[in-house]
């Protein structure tokens, strides 16, 4: 196949296949200079931010919605053009008719959805409701169905938590830049060679995979009408950069109408969407500025992607967080460095418009990025804390070079590999459980099995860890269970058909599996360890405090003792969650990552023998405890280190705040190669500083 | 060989280039008033530490360290002498950088032994910090309890041993802010080959805690932090005496 829009570009398996990576891999420019040629914002991206700070504002006044609809079922297609200002958008195409209106999505659960309304003052059409009731299933209701007895009590009792079995799951990143570099034409003829080829014995998963390629090539018809709505005809690849950001985008944004999912990633379009600049700039079609334009209004409607929600969801997530993450950066598996001027202006955005969490903008760093590219990002995070990085170095060994990250660690292979996503279990609850016999510390209540409780006034370390590992091999299956659950009832009532339209057909599934307060275990088992635990029982024998006499190593100093035994519970955690069966051959990953919902776990988990009290919050994610760490950055960033990453692939996070001035002299990290002339230094060039380089004649 | 240090910080970042692994040594016989470590003054306390346990620390995590080093600072690091020679001998022999943070207080030409040593301290160092904190040295006394002629003369001698210095000085309001030391200050490091960085840090109040702690009288109660354009002035007034020389 050729198009006429492909005019310029080097040829390759991408043009006999859907194959985005073999497209940028023969075309991209790797790009080693500096940020000079980068463009301030246009006034009319100017008038457009200022207009978004308004309605910003208003949304806050309100309560924290502006809008919400209530009777129309969002889907690809459900809603008319919505515009800033038309004039000035180089990019369009919001969720719903009108910005900051957020739409309805009851498939995930009509409950979620009414309780998402009233809560912020709408109510929900009555009719919908009945509807949504009595005649269409949604996801949630489908999952209580099965649920065991069981399950529900873990669910209550909050050792299994932040379980997506009542909102959209979300995790899935489709490869929006196919809609880009193909046209819609194109990827439903190869997605109806899709099902003319699927095995013609029909046992369930063949039924099940008919019927959901049907659904996808449903979903890229309503995409091109959504398009054409707007005015583009998306069935012919995009002709320049303008046309391929607009493509692109649609293809996102027909997923945030169709799903609202707890991270809808964007995946990595900025090498990508280089290879149209560059061919632009040297046809002269579009100058620097225009470019960086259309990416500040690109990024401008990523940061007002929304959802519908409750304020328990955007207290377990402490905001109202989209994920909208974007992967930049990273090195090629044929040794070249994937940095190109794109990524820089992706990373300008946080200039032109200023710092916010979303788009969720993440360099995957490598030893061997450019130079200028990483003191540009250094820049980039100490004026605005709004860069997420993660270890290119490790991840490109398992995914290759074409990856991306969904939510805040979780990587997979654009197009090519989805996530289950499946929240995590607490393991310091667990660890409390194994103590009390399964009893849980708060409610009283017999949750997991009857095991023999822990009697001794003092704990012992050999006793509490064989009974831990038999409370958590419970925990493992029972937590696998219920999301093998979710994960049918997802896929059977509230499937993502056009985020998995831009998928291959044979898609790898990871079966996503979580670790909250993983820092708890480890300090509370080298107390048991190195110093005395002491039990404190209520009046009915149930241990609910521990008093800690001596002192204990310290997970986060870069102590191999307790160190160690991080990296033991994770990967005993994981061997015995790979004991059980898991939905569509998914395959098995765990993450230590809650960022944010750590305060909720630590709320609901009573005392831990490292002597937290009942209530405390946990550490976010892999994170040492707070304040336990105290032989600075290097000591406490080495513990993390430590943590196996083939047992915990789905991501590792470390939440990491620097004040001002820690990052070396006026927060010029590589102190020590600063030249300097003296004139210079009287203050006439730039900002003052307190600390100078001197030229010195040798 | 045993060092005793008051504490370590595996993310040095203002002691020396790059990301450093900083060890604080215990005891000093300076008294600045500003001083906010009171609690490594007194010497014979401190936990221990040997050389290879120092090396084991740092070479494990090595990767973070790759255009940084060891800094030894304190307290006085001069007053263990025999530690640090061994310290550096060994890091140089594996390729790490060394970086000294000292006063300088300790430096006596009369004392040839103590000479001795340092010449061999000195052929495995490669960066000192001088903290000059009075080029007066009436002033210097009142400010630190000692006066600053051999301070001054081990800056002579690292530029005699080619030893690269970076020059620190704290501006104390009233103590340490007069132009015409500053200019003066300028003048004497100006005329320093191996200077290779000046580092003027605002005098700041975070010490405050610490003697509250000790249950000792903090000497300049009541003052305020420099505000930084303070320190900006201080830092263009010795720039100046630095360009007189030089010109």
């Amino acid at each position: 196949m050729d198009f006429e829009n492909w005019k310029g570009f080097e040829g390759g398996t991408w043009k006999k296949e859907i194959n985005v990576r073999s497209f940028i891999k023969h075309n991209y420019t790797p790009y080693d200079g500096d940020e000079s040629f980068l463009e301030g914002p246009t006034q009319d991206t100017i008038d457009l931010w200022e207009q978004v700070l308004d309605l910003s504002k208003q949304e806050r006044e309100a309560g924290g919605v502006l809008d919400m609809d209530t009777k129309t079922i969002s889907t690809i297609t459900s809603h008319a053009p919505g515009y800033l200002n038309k004039e000035k958008e180089r990019i369009v195409g919001f969720q719903t008719d009108k910005p900051f209106k957020r739409a309805l999505m009851p498939y995930g659960g009509i409950r979620m959805a009414e309780k998402a309304c009233k809560d912020n003052g709408y109510e929900l059409d009555p009719e919908i409701k009945e509807f949504f009731t009595i005649h269409r299933k949604t996801h949630n209701a489908g999952v209580f169905d099965a649920y065991t007895p069981e399950m529900r009590a873990c669910r209550s009792s909050h050792i299994i938590t932040g379980l997506p079995d009542a909102y959209g799951r979300g995790r899935i990143i489709g490869d929006y830049r196919r809609v880009a570099l193909y046209g819609v034409d194109r990827l439903i003829a190869d997605k109806l060679e899709q099902k003319e080829t699927t095995r013609s014995a029909m046992y369930s998963q063949v039924i099940q995979e008919r019927e959901e390629i049907s659904e996808q090539i449903r979903a890229l018809q309503q995409l091109k009408e959504m398009a054409m709505s707007y005015g583009f005809d998306i069935s012919l690849p995009a002709k320049d950069t303008k046309e391929a950001i607009q493509w692109l985008y649609f293809g996102y944004l027909a997923a945030v109408k169709e799903q609202n999912g707890a991270a809808m990633s964007l995946g990595r379009t900025s090498t990508f969407l280089d290879i149209y600049a560059e061919r632009d700039l040297k046809n002269g079609v579009y100058t620097e500025k225009e470019l960086q334009e259309m990416i500040d209004h690109f990024i401008m409607k990523l940061r007002l992607i929304k959802f519908a929600r409750t304020p328990e969801y955007n207290q377990l997530f402490s905001g109202d967080p989209q994920w909208v993450t974007e992967s930049i950066g990273g090195v090629a598996i044929d040794g070249r460095h994937m940095v190109t001027k794109m990524s820089y202006r992706y990373l300008h955005t946080l200039e032109n418009l200023g710092a916010a969490p979303e788009p969720n903008l993440t360099v995957l760093w490598s030893l061997r990025l450019p130079e200028n590219f990483k003191r540009f990002c250094a820049k980039i995070s100490i004026e605005t804390s709004s860069v997420q990085y993660e270890n290119d170095d490790l991840m490109r060994f398992h995914h290759g070079d074409d990856y991306a990250i969904a939510c805040c660690v979780s990587s997979m292979v654009v197009g090519k590999e989805m996530q289950f996503f499946g929240a995590r279990a607490n393991l310091a609850k667990c660890l409390l459980y194994a103590i009390n016999g399964g009893v849980d510390e708060i409610s009283g209540k017999q949750v997991a099995p009857e095991y023999r409780p822990i009697t001794s006034e003092y704990l012992d370390y050999d006793e509490v860890m064989k009974r831990y590992d038999a409370m958590m091999e419970w925990l493992a299956g029972v937590y696998v269970n219920t999301l093998n659950i979710i994960h049918y009832m997802h896929d059977k009532y509230c499937y993502e058909k056009l985020q998995m339209a831009l998928h291959d057909k044979k898609v790898t599934r990871w079966f996503a599996t979580g670790i909250a307060g993983l820092s708890v275990v480890a300090d509370s088992l080298s107390a048991i360890k190195y110093a005395k635990v002491k039990t404190i029982r209520d009046e009915s024998g149930l241990v609910v405090d521990y008093e800690v006499e001596g002192d204990f190593p310290k997970y986060g100093n870069d102590d191999d003792r307790v160190d160690g035994i991080a990296y033991d519970i994770v990967h005993r955690f994981m061997t015995h969650i790979k004991k059980n069966h898991t939905y569509r051959d998914g395959i098995p990953t765990t993450s230590i990552l809650t960022i944010t919902s750590n305060v909720v776990y630590g709320k609901n988990t009573g005392a831990t023998p490292d002597g937290r009290k009942k209530g405390e919050a946990f550490a976010p994610g892999a994170n040492p405890m707070h304040r336990r760490d105290s032989h600075g950055a290097v000591a406490s960033l080495a513990s993390v280190a430590k943590l196996p990453f083939i047992d915990a692939q789905d991501g590792i996070s470390n939440t990491f705040s620097i004040i001002p001035g820690a990052l070396g002299k006026d927060d010029r990290i590589f102190a020590g190669d600063i030249e300097i002339d003296l004139d210079c230094s009287n203050g006439a060039c730039g900002t003052p500083t307190l600390f100078e380089g001197l030229d010195t004649d040798e | 060989m045993t060092g005793y240090i008051h504490s370590k910080e595996s993310f040095g970042t203002v002691d020396g280039p790059g990301i450093r692994y900083v060890l604080f040594l215990q005891g000093c016989p300076m008294r600045c008033l500003y001083c906010h470590n009171p609690d490594t003054w007194e010497t014979g306390k401190g936990e221990s530490i040997t050389v290879d346990e120092v090396l084991s620390e740092f070479n494990k995590n090595r990767s973070f360290y790759s255009k940084g080093g060891i800094t030894v600072s304190g307290g006085e690091p001069l007053l263990q002498v025999d530690f640090l020679t061994e310290l550096f001998k060994k890091a140089k022999s594996g390729g790490i950088h060394t970086c000294i943070d000292t006063s300088g207080v300790t430096y006596n030409p009369e004392n040839t032994a103590y000479i001795k040593k340092l010449d061999e301290l000195m052929s495995f160092t490669d960066l000192v910090m001088l903290d000059i904190k009075q080029i007066n040295s009436e002033k210097h006394k009142s400010l630190t309890g000692k006066d600053n002629a051999h301070i001054l003369e081990f800056a002579k001698y690292l530029e005699q041993k080619k030893v690269p210095v970076w020059i620190r000085h704290v501006v104390v309001e009233g103590y340490s802010d007069d132009a015409d030391d500053l200019v003066g200050l300028g003048e004497f490091i100006g005329g320093l080959k191996n200077l290779k960085a000046l580092d003027v840090i605002p005098y700041h109040t975070m010490g405050i805690t610490k003697y509250k702690a000790m249950g000792i009288e903090y000497p300049l109660e009541g003052m305020d932090s420099l505000p930084f354009q303070k320190a900006a002035d201080a830092k263009k007034l010795i720039l100046e005496g630095i360009k007189r020389v030089r010109k």
